[in-house]
């Protein structure tokens, strides 16, 4: 462990206990992040990228929850940390964007109030020296007039500039970590733009740890150092992102960016979508939790659950007995061809093998 | 436009709906008016997908609604076939109403929660459709079907039952049971996860083919338009801007706005350069008090003198391209 880790996951799992069985939604993930590093972590709805997140964050409230594993951060075990330590962590420590800029404010409650609370209440900063913080920070997250907009209310400002107010609130006690999780969801695209810019200049120029939880491959593509592809509640591919999107060996990662339309392609281009829905994590399959929506399916897929591992590339981990691009892959694939795939797997083969230009078949 | 003018329209004859100078207006209070469409015209071939995008709020939904008169326009003409949609009274909307179905953004609100989905799925039929239950019974089954939604599972189920997507497939089953001739698709994937949307643009991309539908597909994600689209027109603050076929707008976007829209895709490349000083902090200007001449000046760099006096109309920059715009990114041919 360099001195540069600032937060070590291991095996973090957290279950919630419904009336219809326990919903394992995190499954034993683990992972590090450094100093002024960003991690993007990405994965269909349903995954428990938001729930990961929340767990470190400890925001998972209720009695029907169990979290179990640890979560370091500067030495400190945030998930046995005693509640009262983790709200003063919140804030100055960690900080989170959250997906809705319209339901994270407080309605009723004027913007500067909402950006100044955390310096007043952690660090007893004086009123009139939060609030010139405050303009200096609507000012940072380009809010024109910031001086009236502390005065405004949150029903006043569009969303991209609702969002900025709560990326100025998370930024206030200058965090070591960030959590966004699909900061950008609910936004336009140019607005998206600009809020992602936003918090890549921050997370720069602050020297700050991000995650950035999204289901847009596209937003973790210019933004992230490395990146999490989360499946049912596992780590299905990790690498650094640059490797990741030049060497994608999990057929999830796979099927996830082939799924999404691009303006590179041309008009009408079939889109090969992934067919099925991701499983009951109440009951999870045995075996690889993909299996039955994959294209590479073999045997021993649905009995063993293949460990998350490097193969040639340290940094770059999979955990998959018949990765994409491998031998194993490619004799899989062209075997379910021949033998006609599972009925779950009712992928439009005309497009696999096309866009896999005919290295897999 | 953000400009006005009808140079890219087609000739009637073509075309299966034809709208010009199409208003919207919303009284605001305290007499103020916010302009939701201000002057537009286009026209949809049959069979074709036309593509509709910009951002919250430039009037793209409210364009989709008027074309079914939900509500009627301010002023301007709506023209299906040789019928004008704006004069009709509304008993004779009603019944127009067959031939133009619309899909709804969030699946799992559009459908009642309380209803099964064969009862969901039957209730046009049972203002319009055969009278006998068998016959109902039966048209409901192959639309169900048509959508990927096995009916013997899902007939005496309720929504909550299905997942987004699922919702999705069944809106289009409800909206197709009539047999439409233009669907007004109004954001039908941003609800929706990637691999389920997908799924539903295949899904669109083959009823189109197998019924013959004409489509009008309201989203503000670029890459999802570019891809069902046969023509893509982009909207800003209640106005044209640029009308083209997919493939040449992508590739030689005329208009600044588009260019703004395009620059701020994420693209799903690491090597693609990110465009981090697009000098955008802009945002859409009021529509009670939308800017003179073009309105999209106030957040465009090229913006001059001309472009605060006078609005740009539609002209024709390469053949089938049409821009209003006073200092278009191309070069304007002849």
């Amino acid at each position: 462990m360099s001195d540069r880790t600032l937060l070590t996951v291991t095996d973090l799992r957290t279950t919630f206990s419904i009336a219809a069985g326990d919903v394992q939604a995190v499954r034993g993930v683990s992972f590090t992040l450094d100093r002024g590093r960003t991690l993007g972590i990405v994965g269909e709805s349903g995954c428990g990228k938001t729930v990961l997140a929340r767990s470190i964050m400890r925001l998972n409230l209720g009695s029907n929850v169990t979290t179990t594993g640890t979560a370091e951060f500067a030495g400190r075990d945030l998930l046995s940390l005693p509640m009262a330590d983790m709200h003063e962590m919140w804030g100055m420590e960690l900080a989170m964007v959250f997906q809705d800029p319209m339901t994270s404010l407080n309605p009723l409650v004027r913007v500067g109030r909402q950006v100044t609370e955390h310096l007043r209440h952690h660090l007893g900063v004086g009123r009139a020296e939060a609030a010139r913080t405050a303009v200096d920070l609507l000012n940072e997250v380009r809010i024109p007039e910031p001086e009236a907009r502390l005065r405004a209310y949150p029903h006043e400002l569009s969303g991209g500039m609702r969002q900025r107010v709560c990326i100025a609130i998370a930024l206030a006690c200058e965090p070591s970590l960030l959590f966004a999780d699909e900061p950008t969801t609910a936004l336009d695209v140019t607005v998206q733009h600009q809020i992602l810019n936003l918090l890549s200049r921050e997370q720069r120029d602050r020297d700050m740890a991000m995650v950035l939880v999204t289901h847009d491959l596209g937003v973790v593509a210019g933004r992230t150092d490395d990146t999490l592809v989360m499946y049912a509640g596992m780590v299905v591919e990790q690498a650094p992102t640059g490797a990741l999107f030049d060497d994608i060996r999990h057929p999830y990662s796979e099927a996830l960016l082939r799924s999404l339309p691009r303006t590179s392609l041309a008009s009408h281009t079939r889109l090969a979508a992934i067919t099925g829905r991701p499983p009951d994590l109440i009951d999870p399959p045995s075996g690889c939790a993909f299996s039955p929506r994959c294209p590479y399916v073999q045997q021993r897929c649905r009995e063993e659950v293949p460990p998350l591992a490097a193969v040639d590339d340290p940094e770059h981990m999979f955990a998959c007995w018949t990765p994409v691009g491998s031998p194993e892959g490619r004799d899989a694939f062209t075997r379910n061809l021949a033998d006609g795939l599972p009925s779950t797997v009712a992928v439009d083969l005309a497009i696999h093998a096309s866009s896999n230009g005919g290295e897999a078949v | 436009m953000a400009g006005t003018g009808k140079a890219h329209l087609r000739p009637e004859d073509e075309v299966l709906i034809r709208v010009e100078d199409l208003v919207v207006e919303f009284p605001s209070g305290r007499g103020r008016t916010v302009k939701a469409v201000s002057g537009i015209s286009f026209d949809i071939a049959k069979g074709e997908t036309l593509g509709l995008v910009g951002e919250s709020g430039c009037g793209k939904s409210t364009t989709g609604r008027a074309l079914i008169q939900l509500p009627s326009p301010t002023s301007g003409s709506v023209r299906h076939g040789l019928v004008e949609l704006t004069e009709l009274s509304d008993e004779a909307m009603r019944r127009r109403r067959t031939d133009i179905q619309m899909i709804f953004q969030d699946p799992i609100s559009s459908l009642n929660p309380r209803r099964a989905v064969g009862d969901i799925v039957a209730e046009p039929l049972r203002v319009w459709g055969p009278k006998d239950a068998a016959g109902q019974k039966e048209l409901v089954d192959r639309m169900l079907d048509a959508v990927g939604i096995d009916p013997d599972l899902a007939r005496d189920k309720r929504p909550h039952e299905f997942s987004g997507g699922q919702c999705q497939r069944i809106s289009i089953a409800r909206s197709l049971v009539v047999d439409p001739e233009l669907i007004i698709c109004d954001e039908p994937v941003s609800a929706l996860d990637v691999s389920v949307q997908a799924q539903i643009l295949n899904l669109l991309e083959d009823l189109k083919a197998d019924y013959g539908l004409t489509l009008v597909f309201i989203a503000h994600d670029l890459a999802v338009v570019k891809n069902v689209s046969d023509r893509v027109a982009v909207m800003y603050l209640g106005k044209l801007c640029e009308v083209a076929g997919p493939d040449e707008l992508y590739a030689n976007a005329a208009h600044p706005y588009t260019s703004l829209l395009l620059g701020s895709i994420p693209e799903p490349d690491p090597s693609a350069a990110l465009d981090e000083d697009l000098a955008d902090d802009g945002e859409l200007p009021s529509p009670i008090h939308p800017p003179s001449g073009c309105r999209f000046r106030t957040r465009c760099p090229h913006a001059s003198d001309r472009c605060s006096a006078e609005e740009p109309q539609m002209r024709e920059v390469r053949p089938g391209h049409h821009v209003a715009c006073h200092h278009p990114l191309v070069a304007v041919a002849g």
